[in-house]
């Protein structure tokens, strides 16, 4: 089960890696381009009663890359007082954290970059990882706008992951594995009450899971209500404001590209993944489904993809932000009781049925 | 030394003190951050400095004067006619409220007073340029709290707005329009029906605003009980409009002072609330809208005919004497003590604002409150650098 087999054919060493390299880069970039492109430019127009971009292209879906080579063409600059290194460094880990989560993500029977046993243990650890570039960006910028941002990002973020560590306990539960694959087989390969025409997407059992995870990952995104972190009206843009050009670009591009691959973590665990329900097909295990799933598998996820960023965006753009402190009482008082309480059912009707 | 940099020493000593208080228990250090000159949340060039400890203030002080324009001097060497065009500038978003005062107080000098056409006119105008003042402000109240897009609504809905004042006066900021003795125009055609849709189309921006900011739980826990101003304090420091309503005083020159203004010919409320808190003074300016607009339907209806301008000489020379006119501008009292000595131009101008009296409490309010909570409060006391800085 590698990438290779999706194109039938025994592919070098090499070859196989330059594959996943280059697939790696199109399941990062494209869904930032499509969120930013739909979500950002399209939606918030709309949603504001204006147009948004239209001169670049066709409804001017050419916006985002007359964007990128306006940041391209951009001077490199770094405050005189800026710990050059680190600052350099800083928007490359932020990335690198995408990058790392997407690996695990299953986008089809054998469309996939690695079948890792502790996909969600993994996934959960690596996506902290960004807290890291984002404390030494406010760091390293010598910019007091940035030192705040920086250390309530840190807080911020490592306050939402627990109870996005814990959400998703609950699945793990049901599921009964933490591959991410077979979560996706087990949700679509099950029956509710006899019925198996849906499959079991674990959004309905696992709902208030599902809605703590969302919550989460809105705050690990660092978007509206929880953009504390970067508050434009107050800390001008928070850990990025010293960041202009390419550095800032990638900052941007991680910030898009964490949302649509938070978001196809979000569809795997709760919405059923890259599959159908398998009644549909009459497939029963994973063997049994055919291989042009391979390539409506990406296209099924990056939908589901789509619409949960859709509601990502709908309540960023609609909702004032959070105080620091409030937003620290939601999660310890709020978020992690509810999602304790959500593990401690589900653990009690797993046993029991 | 300056007056400046005296400022600047007393707040280094009071930095100085602050961190010897934290430094007590921990060994830490305060920071000191300059919030402005340049900076979104001052909407201008507003700089309060603010010694932090962690994301508390220990103390904060404003520091006004990087747009001082100089337009009380300048008034001298202008004539009468001339000023409404400086003063256009103070409170930019609701321009032509700033030259009624002013007219008012030369027209008092020189014992004419507008015809009532001309009076009515004026008050529409003026509650007009106070609805395109606050929608911004509603809009505006978004932003700074983190929602993107009320901003756009307001400005949609101001567009309208500004749309009637430049087609009653040719100038959409700056209408200059006001003239002693009456006005430079008569509405144009088409103007009632025009400003009566208008004034729909507000009201239903207001339940728009409601719906999205006044009724969220994030905007209400962000505002209620945050930055609040006891009655007597608010009047100690002498604050004025809806800052002072807000407190629950009871306070609207439009209504409490005898001028030639059409409003004692219509009905409205004036809005009050208890509390005292930032909720409280956006609650109240976004309830003043709504008035304002029932105030613009009602003059509509009554508005006399007759000529818009009374008789006075070609040339204007304001007689000797001493004169102080005080309105309810969008921002809060506005006012001009004009001292002439017989010239075509006033020998002195003072002229009250109400933002630079309103901001004056901030280092009273910000004492001990969070980061966040600083830009909540400048938001909802609601100051328009113009206005501070004249």
């Amino acid at each position: 089960m590698n990438l290779a087999s999706v194109l039938s054919a025994d592919l070098p060493y090499w070859a196989q890696s330059l594959l996943r390299v280059l697939g790696g880069l199109v399941a990062v970039l494209l869904p930032a381009g499509t969120v930013v492109y739909l979500f950002l430019f399209k939606m918030m127009s709309f949603m504001q009663s204006r147009l948004g971009p239209m001169e670049a292209g066709p409804q001017g879906s050419m916006q985002l890359f007359a964007e990128v080579g306006k940041w391209l063409q951009k001077e490199d600059i770094y405050p005189a007082r800026a710990d050059k290194f680190i600052f350099k460094l800083a928007p490359l880990i932020v990335l690198a954290s995408t990058f790392l989560l997407v690996v695990v993500v299953p986008f089809g029977p054998d469309a996939l970059f690695t079948d890792f046993e502790a996909g969600v243990f993994y996934a959960l650890a690596v996506s902290s990882v960004s807290v890291l570039g984002i404390l030494i960006a406010g760091w390293a910028s010598a910019n007091k706008y940035s030192l705040l941002g920086g250390l309530r990002a840190a807080g911020q973020l490592i306050a939402y992951e627990l109870p996005m560590v814990l959400a998703v306990v609950g699945v793990v539960i049901q599921a009964g594995t933490m591959n991410l694959q077979q979560i996706v087989v087990a949700q679509n390969a099950d029956s509710m009450f006899g019925f198996s025409g849906l499959g079991n997407p674990y959004v309905i059992t696992q709902f208030v899971g599902f809605i703590v995870f969302m919550i989460a990952v809105q705050a690990e995104l660092t978007q509206t209500p929880f953009d504390m972190p970067i508050a434009e009206s107050e800390l001008v843009s928070g850990y990025m404001t010293e960041y202009s050009g390419f550095r800032f670009l990638i900052f941007f591009i991680g910030e898009f590209a964490t949302a649509g691959v938070f978001s196809m973590i979000a569809s795997v665990l709760f919405l059923g993944g890259w599959s159908v329900p398998f009644s549909w097909f009459g497939w029963t295990t994973i063997d049994s489904i055919d291989n042009w799933m391979n390539i409506v598998g990406p296209l099924i996820l990056f939908t589901k993809m789509i619409i949960v960023v859709f509601f990502i965006m709908w309540v960023r753009f609609s909702y004032p932000r959070f105080r620091e402190d409030q937003l620290q009482k939601f999660a310890w008082k709020v978020l992690i009781p509810v999602s304790l309480a959500n593990i401690m059912v589900t653990a009690i009707l797993k046993v029991a049925f | 030394m300056s007056l400046l940099g005296d400022r600047q020493q007393l707040a280094y000593i009071a930095a100085q003190a602050a961190d010897a208080r934290v430094n007590v228990e921990l060994e830490t250090e305060g920071m000191t951050l300059n919030i402005g000159p340049q900076h979104p949340a001052t909407h201008g060039t507003l700089r309060i400095i603010a010694r932090l400890d962690g994301e508390q203030v220990l103390w904060a002080d404003p520091s006004c004067g990087y747009m001082h324009r100089g337009y009380e001097k300048l008034t001298e060497v202008r004539s009468y006619p001339q000023v409404t065009s400086l003063v256009n500038r103070i409170d930019w978003l609701g321009s032509f409220a700033n030259e009624v005062p002013f007219i008012l107080a030369a027209e008092k000098l020189m014992g004419v007073e507008a015809p009532s056409r001309a009076q009515h006119i004026r008050t529409i105008l003026f509650e007009l340029s106070r609805i395109a003042n606050v929608t911004l402000f509603l809009g505006d109240l978004g932003v700074q709290l983190g929602a993107v897009t009320p901003v756009f609504f307001a400005f949609r809905d101001r567009e309208y707005v500004l749309n009637l004042i430049e087609g009653a006066t040719g100038g959409r900021f700056h209408p200059n329009f006001d003239r002693i003795g009456g006005l430079k125009d008569d509405l144009p055609a088409g103007f009632i029906d025009e400003t009566r849709n208008v004034m729909k189309k507000l009201r239903g921006f207001c339940d728009q605003i409601e719906d999205l900011l006044f009724g969220n739980e994030i905007f209400q826990s962000r505002t209620r009980g945050i930055g609040v101003i006891p009655k007597d304090v608010a009047l100690q420091y002498g604050m004025s409009g809806a800052n002072l309503r807000a407190s629950g005083v009871d306070w609207d020159l439009r209504r409490d002072q005898k001028l030639p203004l059409a409003y004692d010919k219509v009905d409205f409320k004036v809005i009050t609330h208890p509390d005292g808190d930032s909720f409280a003074r956006c609650w109240v300016r976004l309830q003043e809208v709504r008035e304002s607009t029932r105030i613009v339907d009602q003059l509509l209806e009554t508005i006399p005919t007759g000529p818009i301008m009374a008789k006075v000489p070609k040339i204007i020379k304001v007689p000797e004497g001493e004169a102080w006119v005080s309105t309810e501008n969008p921002l809060g009292e506005m006012g001009y003590y004009v001292v002439s000595q017989g010239d075509m131009g006033p020998f002195r101008v003072k002229i009250r604002s109400a933002s630079f009296n309103n901001i004056s409490i901030t280092p009273w309010l910000l004492k001990g409150v969070y980061v966040p909570d600083i830009i909540t409060i400048l938001a909802s006391l609601y100051f328009i650098l113009g206005d501070i800085d004249r």
